[in-house]
């Protein structure tokens, strides 16, 4: 029963949201107020149809209706309740299921906030979001259908990919696909401000917000993803340059750099075209990345041809990319700057910088993922380019962007005297130089870890000498420190929220660097009651005990760890074996510090237990990223507020 | 130089050495994916590769004490001889696919630095994909707990 309902369900909504772009369409076109509220009933109904279908896949998952095939794939009776939920977004179709519930949600917003506010470019946007709506339930219709019968029904499923098994992959994916669909919105705005030629102001404000929105959301994805990378992947890193995670984080660099290079169009009227491109990429971006990562065009470029669904993704992104440009390169005459460039020491040459430099980084994160696939189609030749490839390349890259960071916010528009040069960065950059030359004296060698402190202190001291002017400017006017602090936080939200996410990312690169420079490891195979040493902890092996878990069994290893200090504490790296697997996985355990984690995976073992094979890591400083990303989205957040000096 | 030339040379100039930065770092770390018959057709001491193959049955060895890991890749046409430190990742097996990044020596072996183990992505019947001597292997530890 439920692969019908959710079958026609999809097909329902997929003509709803096609009837609702024609109708808002012909409403602008015509004026016919009419025909824009059918298309409205149409965004409801599309939403509502999708919100249906999510509720029949969750109610298939737990009832265990092997029915339908998705479930039986991706869930089992032994999957504990948590994990029957998130199975949802477990694959490929459930996915697509998710983004298409989040961006009909998206398209609901619009129409409640901007029914009345924009009714000039409201059509517009709203035709843009049902279109692409349409697109995604034309997925789950044709290409990738979730509610594909099974038959005969089995009496028991497959399982959930034991690796998503973890608290990270509930909101991991949501966090993530918030992130890219909510980019469809300013997307949407900036077809629709082209297309009505209003490429004014209004637009760019709605525009800037939602891209903040949708860029909180795929930080805090991005983040989530490197934490369920670090905890469970079991090598010990957080990122590996994985054309998944890359297909995730080049529309966060040009969201990024579209966040910067629109404050020189608001303020100075200029970049207009540039701003315009950068929406357009970040979203035909999230359109590449699902494209990447859905279509098993990594694996081969021979295994994309087996499925219809890349090819589906690849014409849509063509038609996007197509269409928007070639109304852009129509509009060009509307989109000429008002401002010039004056000076090459300026904040909008510094904001250039930095846009070229997120864009080079795009670049080159896009090469290095599809280079190996062009070479493999075009040459037959199967090459990889690996993290040393992205490292290379991006760390001078990601530094320069540092440097900008503290750069930026300081110098003057238009032309910076050396009397402002002076004012604001003499102090920061004296500060950079000390805090270098202090660790160097205390005997850090490493040259990248030397540049990245000299430039993160640099930039916090830019950070901290422009909040102590303003916050001593508003004690003359009688607050007292905290309620000045707090006062310049809420009133200038945008700029100190700015800042904060600054200090975010001054955290995640000082864990970045130290993580590389300092994190040590070895493998070692240790006898019942053996120790080893490593770094200053002494690890001493204390046996092997087998459990049997809901849904698998359990090898775990007891290890000691005593590093001098204070008394042992226990760690108990396992494998773990789950029936429908074809191989053990295994679950590390870790002690997380600020300074360093020590970090265990069970290797091979002997049957008895006699002896075992672990790989001991003492990672330094990855909690930075952690606590940076806090920080971060902190920021974000406070960024989104409304604006307080304003009314909303 | 007028304003609008010295920022296109700016310009110019930063992107020129992001384009050398991206060729460099393409010439320096691209590694070339062979097949063990391809490898052994004209092996190149110290190039780093890509090596895939079948790990052949009975040719794993595996001993805990010294971390030495050797087995053979095969494609069914020739068969390399692999030696790597430490232990086999999970997903490797006799019998089953396996892609070792490394180098060729003089010696006459493949001295793999990382082992990519594929995983099998393919539709698994419930149930029936226990892992041989698993039941045995649960058995015997549960006699030995040490919690």
């Amino acid at each position: 029963m439920i692969p019908e309902l959710g079958y026609g369900a999809t097909v329902a909504a997929f003509v709803l949201a096609l009837w609702g772009a024609v109708a808002a369409v012909a409403s602008a076109r015509t004026g016919r107020a009419a025909l824009l509220r059918s298309g409205e009933r149409a965004a409801v109904g599309a939403w509502a149809l999708v919100t249906a279908c999510i509720a029949l896949m969750l109610y298939a998952f737990l009832t265990f209706d092997f029915s339908v095939q998705y479930v039986a794939v991706n869930t089992n009776r032994g999957t504990p309740f948590y994990y029957r939920i998130t199975a949802l977004w477990g694959a490929l179709e459930g996915s697509i299921v998710l983004w298409s519930w989040m961006l009909s949600i998206y398209t609901l917003i619009v129409v409640v906030q901007y029914r009345r506010r924009q009714p000039e470019l409201y059509p517009w946007v709203l035709s843009v979001m049902l279109g692409i709506l349409a697109f995604f339930l034309l997925v789950m219709t044709i290409p990738a259908p979730p509610f594909e019968r099974l038959t005969p029904i089995p009496a028991d499923g497959r399982g959930l990919n034991p690796l998503l098994q973890d608290s990270g992959m509930i909101t991991h994916p949501v966090a993530l696909y918030l992130g890219f669909t909510g980019f469809t919105v300013p997307f949407a705005f900036a077809m629709a401000a082209l297309i009505v030629g209003r490429t004014g102001e209004e637009w760019i404000t709605i525009t800037r917000r939602w891209t903040i929105i949708a860029w909180y959301f795929l930080s805090l994805g991005l983040l989530i993803g490197g934490w369920w990378s670090y905890h469970v992947l079991g090598w010990g890193g957080y990122w590996a340059w994985d054309p998944v995670e890359n297909a995730a984080f080049m529309p966060f660099l040009t969201a990024t750099a579209f966040l910067h290079s629109v404050m020189v169009q608001e303020r100075r009227r200029m970049l207009k075209l540039w701003n315009l491109s950068l929406i357009i990429l970040t979203f035909g971006l999230t359109i590449f990345g699902t494209f990447l990562t859905r279509s098993g065009i990594i694996g081969s470029v021979h295994s994309f041809t087996q499925g219809s669904i890349g090819v589906f993704f690849l014409a849509f992104l063509a038609l996007v990319l197509l269409g928007s440009f070639s109304l852009l390169a129509s509009r060009v005459e509307r989109l000429r700057a008002e401002g010039v460039l004056d000076s090459v020491v300026s904040r909008e040459s510094t904001f250039l910088l930095n846009n070229l430099f997120l864009v080079a980084a795009t670049f080159t994160v896009f090469f290095g993922t599809v280079f190996p696939l062009l070479s493999e189609a075009v040459r037959g030749v199967k090459i990889s380019v690996g993290a040393p490839f992205f490292n290379l390349v991006n760390i001078p890259v990601f530094l320069a962007l540092l440097f900008l960071m503290g750069v930026g916010p300081l110098i003057a528009w238009r032309r910076a005297s050396a009397k402002n040069l002076k004012r604001n960065f003499l102090k920061p950059v004296v500060a950079g130089l000390v805090a270098a030359a202090a660790l160097r004296a205390l005997g850090v060698a490493n040259g990248l870890v030397l540049t990245t402190m000299a430039l993160v202190v640099f930039v916090a001291g830019t950070i901290a000498l422009d909040l102590f002017r303003a916050v001593r400017a508003r004690r003359r006017s009688g607050d007292d420190w905290g309620a000045a602090t707090w006062g310049l936080l809420l009133r200038q939200n945008r700029r100190y929220g700015g800042f904060i996410v600054h200090l975010g990312i001054l955290v995640i690169a000082l864990g970045v660097a130290g993580s590389q420079a300092w994190s040590v490891q070895k493998e070692v195979t240790l006898d019942k009651g053996q120790s080893t040493e490593l770094a200053g902890y002494h690890v001493r092996f204390d046996g092997l005990s087998a459990s049997e878990e809901s849904n698998h069994g359990k090898v775990t290893g007891a290890f000691t760890v005593t590093n001098g200090r204070a008394g042992g504490h226990m760690l108990y790296p396992a494998k773990k074996f789950y029936p429908q697997e074809q191989s053990p996985i295994a679950a590390v355990d870790y002690q997380l510090g600020w300074i360093e984690d020590i970090y265990l995976v069970l290797g091979d073992f002997a049957p008895d237990g006699s002896h075992a094979t672990v790989k001991l890591q003492v990672n330094r400083m990855v909690s930075w990223l952690w606590l940076g990303g806090l920080v971060l989205t902190l920021g974000a957040a406070l960024a989104i507020l409304p604006d307080a000096r304003r009314p909303a | 130089m007028s304003r609008r030339g010295r920022f296109v040379t700016g310009g110019l100039v930063i992107v020129a050495a992001i384009a050398y930065l991206i060729w460099s770092g393409v010439s320096q770390s691209v590694v070339y994916f062979v097949t063990p018959s391809e490898l052994l057709a004209a092996p190149t001491p110290s190039k780093t590769y890509r090596l895939g193959g079948l790990v052949q049955a009975g040719s794993l060895k595996w001993e805990p004490k010294s971390l030495d890991l050797s087995f053979t890749l095969s494609d069914g046409k020739a068969s390399v001889p692999v030696r790597h430190k430490g232990a086999p990742p999970d997903l490797f097996a006799e019998g089953r696919g396996a892609v070792v990044e490394g180098s060729w020596t003089k010696d006459g072996y493949f001295k793999a630095s990382l082992i990519l183990a594929k995983h099998s992505e393919e539709y698994k019947a419930p149930h029936d994909g226990a892992q041989p001597g698993y039941k045995e292997l649960m058995k015997s530890l549960r006699g030995d707990g040490t919690r």
